[in-house]
Order: C-alpha cells, then sequence, then structure tokens
C-alpha cells in the first residue's frame, strides 16, 4: 500500500512538474512573440482548386487586442480594411463604402478564400491564458529539436479544443500546429516552412496554414516586412480610419 | 336481353342502386385522386425546375457534386461560348444562365451603421437583358407586389417576408454579404426595385431575385455562371428527349478528370427527383391496381349478399329450365350496365371536381409554413386525358369481377334439390 502511494506521487509530482515546464515553455514562446507596437507587409499565396491567387497586406498591431489590416493588391481586394478591437471585427469594403461588423456565422467564413477564417484572425493568441499544457516528448522537425506539447482547453470561447504544438526548443518559435475540434476531427494545420531573426525576435516568416477539410494545397503566408516598435497614431485603431 | 336485364335492374333498386353507388363513389374518389396527384407531382416538378433544376443543368463535375453547398468557387467559366454551342446544338429548348447565391442582407441606418441584418439565399437571373425568357419561366412581373420590375443591373427584387422582416421599402439600398467566386467575403450594394411574392412558402421567407450581370460583378464572376439551366418550350419535362440530349452534351465533354468540364444533368437525376418522378409514373396503374382489388372485394361481397337475396330468383329460374350458364351470363351482362352506368357519372363527378380544383386549387399555405421544399402553396388538380379513363375502365372491370366471383355459386346448385330447396 505503501508502495502504491508513494507511486502515485511519484507520478503526480512528475505530471505537475511536466506542466510546469510546458508552462514555462509556452510562456517563452509567447515572450518572443510579443511586442508593444508591429508594422508587417504580408503576401497570402492561396492556393485554391482552380487558381493560384496573392493578396498582399500591410498590417498594424498594437499589442494583443489591437490590429489594422488593409489590403493593397489585387486590385479586386485592394482598399479593403479590417479592425480588430478585442473581440470585435470589422470591415470596410470599397465596393459598398460601408463598414460592417463581422459576428456570428460569418466569423466562420474563409479569410479572403484562404485557408484560415475571420475566427482564426480573432483567437486570442496569448495560449497560456487558454489553454493547459502538457509536455508530450520530444521529437525532430525540418532538423529542429522541438518538444511536443499537447494544449488542451480551458475555457469554451476558443475555436479549437485541443492542439498539438511543436515548439522549437532553442528559438522558442512554434514550428508545427495542429487544431482540433471537440470530436478530435483535425481541422487546422500549420506548418513554419522559414524563420528569421529580425530585431532581436525569431519570427516565422512563411507559414502554411491548411484547412484539413477543404480540398487544395493550402495558403502560404509569407512576411515580406516586419518592424517592432513602430509609432502607430491612435486613431488608426478606429472605425473612422476604416473610410480614409 | 339487354333491354329485359335494363328493365329488371331499374324496376329493382336493390339489384341497381347499390353497386351503381359503389361503382359511382369508387370511380369519382380514383378519378379525383389520379387528377390531385396528378397535380401536385406536376406542380412539384415544374416548380422545381424552374428554381431550382431546369429540365436539364449543365454546370461544372465539381459543381454537381457539391451543388448542396452553392459552391460558386466551382463555377463555369467561359459561360458565353459555352451558351452559344448549346444554343446551337439543342435550339429547341431555352437556355438560360444563373447564379445561386446566399448570405447576408445588411439594412444600414442614417449612418450607414447595421440597422438590421437576415440571412437570405436568391438567384440571379437575365432581368435586364432584351431576352425575356426568365420573365417568362418564373413569371416574375406578375409577382411583383410593390415597385417595379429589376431594370439596371444592381436592382434587387426581395420577397414581401423578408421586406417585413428588415423594415426596408422600395428604393431603400441594402448591402448583400456573400462570397466571391474566390471565397473572399463580398460586400455590394443594391437598391430594391420591388418586392415579390412566389406564393412559395420555401421560398418567400428569404428570397431575393437579383439581375444576372450586376451579380456576376458583385461575385467577381465575369463571364461565369453557377449553372446554365435548360427547359423545354412547352415548359413541360420530357424524360427520354432530356435524356438524349444530357447524352449528346455529355458525349463532347467527356474529360472526367476535369472537374471543371461541364457536365448535363437531368431533371430526373437531381435533388432526388427521380423517387417522385418513378412514383408519379407508376401512380397510375397502382391507383387502378388498388381501385379493382378493393372494389372488386366491396362488389364481390355485395355480389354475395345479392345471391343470397336472389337464391330463390335464381332457383326459379332454374327450375324452368335456364342453363346455368345463361344465369351466370345474365348476371355479368347486369354488372356489365351497372359497371357502365356507375362508371360514366362517376368519371364525370370525378372530373367536374378535377377541374373545379384545377381552376381554383387549394391553398396549403399554412401546411408549408415550415417545408424547404419548393412548391407552390396554391395547390391544383390537373386533368389530363387519363383521369378519363383511370375510374372508367377500372370500374368497369371490378363490377365484373365482382359479379363473376360470386356468380360462381349459381354453379354449384344442383336442379335434383332445387324444390327442396324451394319449399324449405
Amino acid at each position: 500500500m505503501k508502495m502504491y502511494s508513494f507511486t502515485v506521487a511519484v507520478a503526480a509530482l512528475f505530471l505537475l512538474n511536466q506542466q510546469q515546464d510546458a508552462q514555462n515553455i509556452i510562456k517563452k514562446v509567447e515572450k518572443n512573440r510579443y511586442s508593444d507596437n508591429k508594422y508587417v507587409v504580408s503576401t497570402m499565396i492561396i492556393h485554391g482548386r482552380r487558381a493560384v491567387r496573392k493578396i498582399k497586406a500591410k498590417s498594424w498591431i498594437k499589442g494583443e487586442e489591437k490590429s489594422f489590416t488593409e489590403y493593397i493588391s489585387p486590385a479586386r481586394e485592394r482598399g479593403t480594411k479590417m479592425l480588430k478591437i478585442k473581440d470585435n471585427l470589422w470591415m470596410y469594403s470599397p465596393s459598398s463604402d460601408r463598414i460592417i461588423r463581422i459576428s456570428g456565422n460569418m466569423l466562420r467564413q474563409s479569410l479572403m478564400g484562404s485557408d484560415l477564417t475571420y475566427e482564426d484572425m480573432m483567437e486570442d493568441p496569448v495560449i497560456s491564458s487558454h489553454y493547459s499544457s502538457v509536455i508530450l516528448g520530444d521529437t525532430i522537425i525540418t532538423n529542429r529539436k522541438c518538444w511536443k506539447i499537447k494544449l488542451k482547453a480551458r475555457t469554451e470561447d476558443v475555436s479549437y479544443k485541443k492542439r498539438i504544438i511543436l515548439v522549437d526548443k532553442e528559438r522558442f518559435v512554434i514550428l508545427q500546429d495542429e487544431r482540433y475540434a471537440k470530436s478530435g476531427t483535425l481541422l487546422r494545420k500549420v506548418s513554419v516552412k522559414k524563420m528569421e531573426f529580425i530585431q532581436g525576435k525569431w519570427i516565422a516568416t512563411h507559414i502554411i496554414f491548411k484547412d484539413m477539410l477543404k480540398r487544395g494545397k493550402g495558403t502560404e503566408f509569407i512576411i515580406n516586412e516586419i518592424k517592432y516598435n513602430v509609432k502607430i497614431p491612435s486613431y488608426r485603431f478606429s472605425k473612422s480610419s476604416l473610410k480614409r | 336481353m339487354i333491354k329485359f336485364i335494363l328493365k329488371g335492374l331499374l324496376r329493382d333498386r336493390s339489384k341497381f342502386l347499390f353497386p351503381v353507388l359503389t361503382v359511382f363513389s369508387g370511380v369519382m374518389l380514383t378519378v379525383f385522386l389520379y387528377s390531385w396527384m396528378n397535380g401536385v407531382m406536376t406542380e412539384i416538378i415544374r416548380t422545381t425546375a424552374h428554381f431550382q433544376t431546369g429540365h436539364v443543368k449543365i454546370t461544372t463535375r465539381a459543381y454537381a457534386k457539391e451543388e448542396a453547398q452553392i459552391p460558386n468557387d466551382l463555377a463555369l467559366t467561359d459561360v458565353d461560348s459555352l451558351l452559344t454551342s448549346v444554343r446551337l446544338q439543342f435550339p429547341d429548348i431555352y437556355w438560360v444562365p444563373r447564379i445561386r447565391f446566399s448570405g447576408l442582407i445588411d439594412v444600414p441606418d442614417e449612418k450607414g451603421e447595421t440597422k438590421k441584418q437576415a440571412p437570405v439565399f436568391g438567384i440571379a437571373v437575365d432581368l435586364t437583358g432584351k431576352n425575356e425568357t426568365e420573365n417568362k419561366i418564373l413569371d416574375i412581373e406578375n409577382k411583383i407586389v410593390s415597385g417595379r420590375m429589376a431594370v439596371k443591373p444592381f436592382d434587387i427584387l426581395v420577397s414581401t417576408l423578408l421586406v417585413e422582416k428588415l423594415g426596408i421599402t422600395v428604393g431603400d439600398n441594402i448591402t448583400l454579404i456573400s462570397t466571391t467566386m474566390n471565397g473572399s467575403l463580398v460586400m455590394w450594394n443594391f437598391i430594391v426595385a420591388g418586392t415579390v411574392n412566389f406564393g412559395i412558402s420555401g421560398l418567400d421567407k428569404s428570397f431575393i431575385i437579383a439581375d444576372f450581370s450586376g451579380m456576376q460583378k458583385a461575385l467577381d464572376m465575369e463571364n461565369c455562371a453557377g449553372e446554365i439551366l435548360g427547359f423545354f418550350k412547352n415548359d413541360l419535362y420530357q424524360k427520354e428527349k432530356s435524356s438524349e440530349i444530357a447524352l449528346a452534351f455529355n458525349s463532347n465533354y467527356n474529360d472526367k478528370n476535369n472537374e471543371f468540364s461541364p457536365v448535363m444533368t437531368t431533371l430526373y437525376n437531381q435533388n432526388d427527383l427521380s423517387s417522385i418522378i418513378d412514383m408519379a409514373s407508376k401512380f397510375t396503374g397502382i391507383i387502378a391496381f388498388i381501385f379493382i382489388g378493393a372494389m372488386s372485394v366491396v362488389l364481390w361481397n355485395s355480389g354475395l349478399l345479392s345471391g343470397l337475396r336472389r337464391y330463390g330468383e335464381f332457383g326459379v329460374r332454374l327450375a324452368m329450365g335456364e342453363t346455368k350458364k345463361h344465369i351466370y351470363g345474365s348476371l355479368i351482362l347486369e354488372s356489365l350496365i351497372t359497371g357502365i352506368i356507375g362508371s360514366v357519372i362517376g368519371t364525370i363527378a370525378g372530373l367536374a371536381i378535377g377541374y373545379y380544383l384545377e381552376y381554383k386549387g387549394i391553398n396549403m399555405a399554412s401546411m408549408f409554413k415550415n417545408a424547404t421544399l419548393t412548391v407552390d402553396n396554391v395547390i391544383r388538380a390537373d386533368v389530363t386525358i387519363y383521369s378519363y379513363f383511370i375510374g372508367f375502365i377500372p370500374g368497369i372491370c371490378a363490377t365484373i369481377l365482382g359479379s363473376a366471383i360470386s356468380g360462381i355459386n349459381i354453379f354449384k346448385r344442383n336442379t335434383s334439390q332445387l324444390f327442396k330447396e324451394l319449399e324449405a
């Protein structure tokens, strides 16, 4: 009996230790990713069933809660703007000259026809506040040593109830992220193809998003330019800036 | 002989009235029921063809597989040349391009902010072109309740219930939020040109009709269409002919590995309509079979009762030297006469009800309140040439069959026992 209690205690201690280790890793990932203000120029390459489309955008991001994106090409999407403040997302379309709040089912629509949804865009990037984590083991991906970590949703308001992430042991960048539904179905797979060291941070600059329920080769997300700690005027994150 | 039997029938009400009434009610019900069911089936097929399937439909192979999701990203491209080609190859058919779409209607307030939103689905048809085909097929002009027909590409017709729900009026600006052919979210402004009521519960709740050229622009579908529908010029679905057309068309585009190559599907092979069409074609046979079976049993039973009642009569006739065959024959002749009389008046009554319901119809809106089926709320009977025979022939057959079975007892009578039986 004593032996049994001892084994259980050791196992619990081990699990607790694993969880603490995983939480520390996640915090380091978030620290690496976090910046007060960011300016990003990105290109989305959408490999659809019929054609490949390139969409270029400029984004201004303040912390984790505010972002403003303006699409600059192709011609059809030029001038489309999106503003995210906390849990709200507004979209401006030059064709209608209207600002409309994206909510409800619309959030589950594909973002510009890509493998991402508006909901993905809205999701709070702070993993530690929504998921409990545990290390599953070590692995190697694209010649990088990684921790394999399982994330389990602690709150109901997240799109993915379970995630399996691979975190680079040296650079604290998530190299692969498998996102699952409550039923256990793999919904999305995110793979990092390229990392760059910019302004003292390792950042994924070429990512592939794949909607696993959709045919096609997925969506490439390429960061063309990134600047940290840029000055962003406060009007940028107001609804009136959408129509400017 | 016939005159003698007729006199006998008319003078003895019990010989005549019950069988004639039975045949009359059976034939009348059959004729009416057949015409009614025929009307229901025809209406389902007609409305579904007009709004969803056409008599034949051209889409891409990929679109055909995922049609329920309205996958405009898998739409037909180079539609203008495809239309020219099918119009040349099959000139007996009206060919119309369409785009089906769904999304949200957003109504702005004075500041341009969202006042109200509602989910919608709709079709984009050629409203502003010179071709009046779509107007004829969908009878749009006659369905306009207020406002006018769409005359500009971004004019839109909104169903009356949706107009009420959104609190909009003719002339208002509304924004359609949908997805383009590339899958991007699109917001496009339209003007409410008019309100329409198709009298179809499944449509009238949240339906809009837009102009095809306008919707092509809004959904980034230049020279593309979700589907091309074909309609026979007499507006009647012809199963064999449509199969021949589809076969001829598909033999020109037989690249099965190209999911974007066009494919033609007949109405029969869409929306599970095959079961309805098969049922409709078997319906005549089923009705005749049920009718003959049921009526024969009733008339057999009536013949047996009549046989019991006329037990003495048959005995006397046998005693007087009439042969069993002759009595049996006269019984059959009697039933033929009652069958003809019952069937004639039954058919007339059934046709009268059928024609009345073809003209007036029955409004079944309350039944279709939550139905997703595209069928007119007013269901009408459809009297066809078959309605004239569907009850008449089985009416006669059932009467003869009933008498023939019940009359067999005549042959069981033994002449030597007759007087004993009669004394008893």
